[in-house]
């Protein structure tokens, strides 16, 4: 860090301006000159297939790099409203580039994705971003072998780890095994072509769908496939990313070989919303407690309350704002207005909302 | 009534936690939870009053549903204009050569801390911004440029002043327990100086928000914990240390440093009046609009017996007909805090500041429709009638049930307290 950004970031520094903080006056200056705030530029977005893109970013200086198969939050503003989705860096850490990628695949009703593909988020507006953040990563000591598993979407963080392991000429084996509906269905199809040829990596993708005509393997996942590839999965450590089916059917392989402790996983949660659910159903789930809890139909707040917690509240009718909360997935109904609100990572009055389906908020 | 009286507190019973699953507590009728509130029964029926209400709740809707990228620009637009203010101001008082560079940044100063204070602060803080989703506009999240910690703050006047506005003994902003300013407050010799000490709050007034903030009196009263009393005042010490170290210290410490080797000793003295300047001209500007907003004569304040057990359209009644508009130009607007729309931001404390403008000529309809009163005027008009109510409230009343330790007076909250006790009891039997 420049002498500048240390000074300005030092605590005298936090005292002259509170109780704002030095980031809060730097923005008004230039949006990218925040100390903490992690922005990034988007450079262009690039179509990857029908239904995924990817976008390439130049981050500001308070981005601190990240680790292949770690995730960023992906902050966007659209009418006024930042909307926040969760995705995998896809790009390689090797070398000295001062960018990076997420690779996103639209999902029918996620507001973000579906405005990143729809290519309404032009090259050089400001995106908000968290650190690189989670434990999905390579360890410091590379094995000998690695086994990269991947379904759909799933791809993006193993695909970072593959381009980086290869960029910094990897001397083991590379397994790479990605599971996708059809080749048209798969990100970065040329790049795997061009990839698979690299000494010491084996490439191979199932088209669950469509597989070609000689395709050796077949159909989902299975204890077979890795035995025709030649992979032990008790002395290949394995790393696997996709959707919650192939997780479990990976999971419970390793499990049955005693090979638990080779497999790290990762899940694509891509939360889902029934908007028509009957008020009391699905599951309530309190996550700075840890605590879960049927929905009963009661109001969150009451909820919060039958479940043991002592959130803060005050008018209980939706007007002084004490008990506002951090409702991170999940659809909530007004009780006076009937309105539903249904976007990730949004402020609502516990008070006044009732969960609709699977909700989880921050209590 | 704390400053000067009350030399025993009266044993009150502690509000009850263990039932607080229920509707705002005070307002619930203990001796009758069936007792229909008879607010607004003047002006309307029952069924007039769910109809007030219903109507009032469609133009919230209407306005939440119509907020976006026009209304973020505008409260970014008022925090960069801050911004400019603050950081102008703070260089120009640094200009110690020159009088007139002191004197403009004292005013620029004095203007940051206003728009910071009024339309952002009160209003991020109210969470009319929530929306936006981004952590520098949360309300739950803010803290702003004034001695009184924003969480004390916002559960005095968000809590207890919205919800229980002018309910005479549960809305603490009445007179802030220093002034009698209504005529169905108790009279304690206290308020004979009701006009030179709303001058001395005047100059003081964020000091005067952060001490109605620890709730003394609540604490005295015992209704409040030593631990809450407590965690109260350490906040508010904690944050008045934090004020005072930039505007007292750190600043006149920088000039000493910097400015007063090539200019002359006494800079650092500049600085730290124009900082103590600033802070004043706030002062006074807030406490205006602020006592503009309800003091003003046909502002109504309700009896805590006559508000229990009311319906939505009753409470939307008893925010319309318990507050003061001011009228002005757009800069006083925005200068205000829009709290010149007093009467829109009682009805919907939490729809963003920006809107009450437009929103106001709903309510006018409203008004016309069921012949309520709409009390607006202009500053100097609504001040003339919060300094005469002042003046004359402080005289003692010749009613000794309007006397606070009159022997009367002292028989009738005993009853009251009474009741309640036996109330309390039924419930819990």
């Amino acid at each position: 860090m420049g002498l500048l950004r240390r000074t300005l970031a030092s605590p005298p520094m936090h005292r002259l301006t509170s109780p704002r903080t030095p980031d809060e006056y730097l923005e008004y200056l230039h949006p990218m000159w925040t100390l903490e705030a992690v922005r990034a530029r988007v450079i262009d977005v690039t179509p990857e297939t029908g239904s995924a893109s990817t976008v390439r970013l130049r981050p500001n200086k308070a981005w601190s790099g990240f680790m292949p198969g770690q995730h960023v939050e992906f902050g966007v503003e659209v009418d006024g409203t930042r909307r926040v989705r969760v995705f995998s860096v896809s790009s390689s850490a090797a070398g000295n580039d001062k960018t990076f990628t997420v690779s996103v695949k639209a999902h029918p009703d996620g507001f973000v994705s579906q405005h990143l593909h729809q290519q309404l988020l032009k090259p050089g507006s400001v995106v908000y971003l968290s650190k690189a953040k989670g434990d999905f990563v390579l360890p410091s000591a590379l094995p000998e072998r690695i086994t990269l598993i991947s379904g759909g979407s799933g791809i993006t963080p193993v695909m970072s780890m593959l381009r980086t392991l290869t960029d910094d000429g990897h001397q083991g084996t590379i397994n790479f095994i990605h599971y996708a509906r059809s080749r048209a269905d798969e990100m970065f199809s040329s790049e795997l072509d061009e990839l698979a040829t690299k000494p010491g990596v084996t490439m191979t993708r199932i088209y669950t769908r469509e597989p070609a005509l000689d395709a050796p393997l077949r159909g989902r996942f299975a204890l077979a496939h890795l035995e025709l590839i030649g992979i032990d999965p008790r002395t290949s450590p394995t790393w696997v990313c996709g959707p919650a089916g192939l997780i479990a059917t990976v999971r419970d392989t390793f499990a049955e070989l005693g090979a638990s402790d080779n497999l790290t996983a990762e899940y694509f949660k891509v939360p889902s919303v029934d908007l028509d659910a009957a008020d009391a159903t699905g599951t309530l789930s309190f996550e700075a407690s840890s605590i879960e809890a049927e929905n009963s139909g009661a109001t969150i707040l009451e909820q919060a309350e039958a479940a043991g917690l002592k959130p803060a509240f005050g008018c209980r009718m939706g007007v002084c704002n004490t008990c506002a909360v951090k409702k991170l997935n999940g659809a909530v109904r007004h009780v006076i207005s009937g309105e539903i609100c249904a976007n990730t990572d949004e402020t609502i009055k516990p008070c006044v909302q009732i969960p609709v389906g699977n909700v989880s908020v921050e209590l | 009534m704390s400053l000067f009286n009350r030399k025993k507190p009266a044993p009150i019973e502690p509000l009850s936690a263990s039932n607080h699953n229920l509707a705002p507590e005070p307002l619930v009728a203990l001796d009758d939870p069936d007792r229909k509130s008879t607010i607004g029964l003047e002006y309307m029926t029952y069924e007039q009053l769910d109809e007030f209400g219903a109507e009032l709740d469609a133009v919230r809707q209407r306005v939440l549903d119509d907020l976006g990228q026009e209304d973020a620009d505008y409260i970014r637009r008022v925090i960069r204009l801050h911004r400019a203010f603050d950081v102008l101001g703070r260089v120009l008082v640094f200009c110690v050569f020159w009088w007139p560079a002191v004197a403009l940044g004292v005013a620029f100063l004095g203007l940051s801390k206003i728009l910071e204070n009024m339309e952002i602060g009160h209003n991020v803080m109210h969470g009319q911004y929530d929306w936006m989703n981004d952590p520098l506009v949360e309300g739950a999240r803010y803290e702003w440029d004034n001695v009184a910690p924003a969480e004390d703050w916002k559960h005095g006047h968000n809590y207890i002043h919205h919800t229980y506005t002018n309910v005479i003994g549960m809305d603490r902003d009445i007179g802030y327990n220093m002034f009698r300013i209504d005529e169905d407050q108790p009279w304690y010799p206290s308020h004979r100086f009701n006009l030179p000490l709303a001058f001395l709050l005047m100059l003081l007034f964020e000091w005067g928000v952060m001490y109605h903030g620890v709730e003394l009196d609540e604490y005295l009263g015992g209704r409040m914990s030593k631990e809450e009393f407590t965690a109260r005042r350490k906040r508010a010490m904690r944050k008045v240390a934090r004020q005072v170290l930039k505007d007292y210290v750190l600043f006149p410490v920088i000039a000493l440093v910097a400015i007063a080797p090539f200019t002359t000793w006494w800079a650092p003295v500049i600085v730290l009046g124009a900082n103590v300047i600033a802070n004043i001209i706030r002062n006074i500007w807030t406490f205006l609009i602020i006592f503009c907003g309800h003091f003003p004569a046909g502002a109504e304040t309700f009896r805590e017996e006559d508000a229990q057990n009311e319906s939505r359209g009753q409470w939307y009644l008893r925010q319309l007909l318990g507050s003061a508009n001011i009228s002005g130009s757009k800069p006083f607007h925005v200068l205000s805090g829009n709290l010149s729309h007093q009467i829109e931001h009682h009805l919907f404390p939490d729809i963003p500041a920006r809107r009450y403008r437009e929103v106001s000529e709903d309510v006018k309809l409203l008004v016309e429709k069921y012949g309520l009163r709409y009390n607006t005027g202009r500053l100097s008009k609504q001040l003339a009638s919060v300094a005469k109510k002042l003046a004359l409230l402080g005289k003692k009343p010749d009613d000794p049930y309007l006397i606070g330790n009159s022997p009367e007076s002292k028989a009738l909250r005993r009853a009251k307290r009474e009741a309640r006790a036996e109330a309390n009891e039924l419930i819990s039997a």
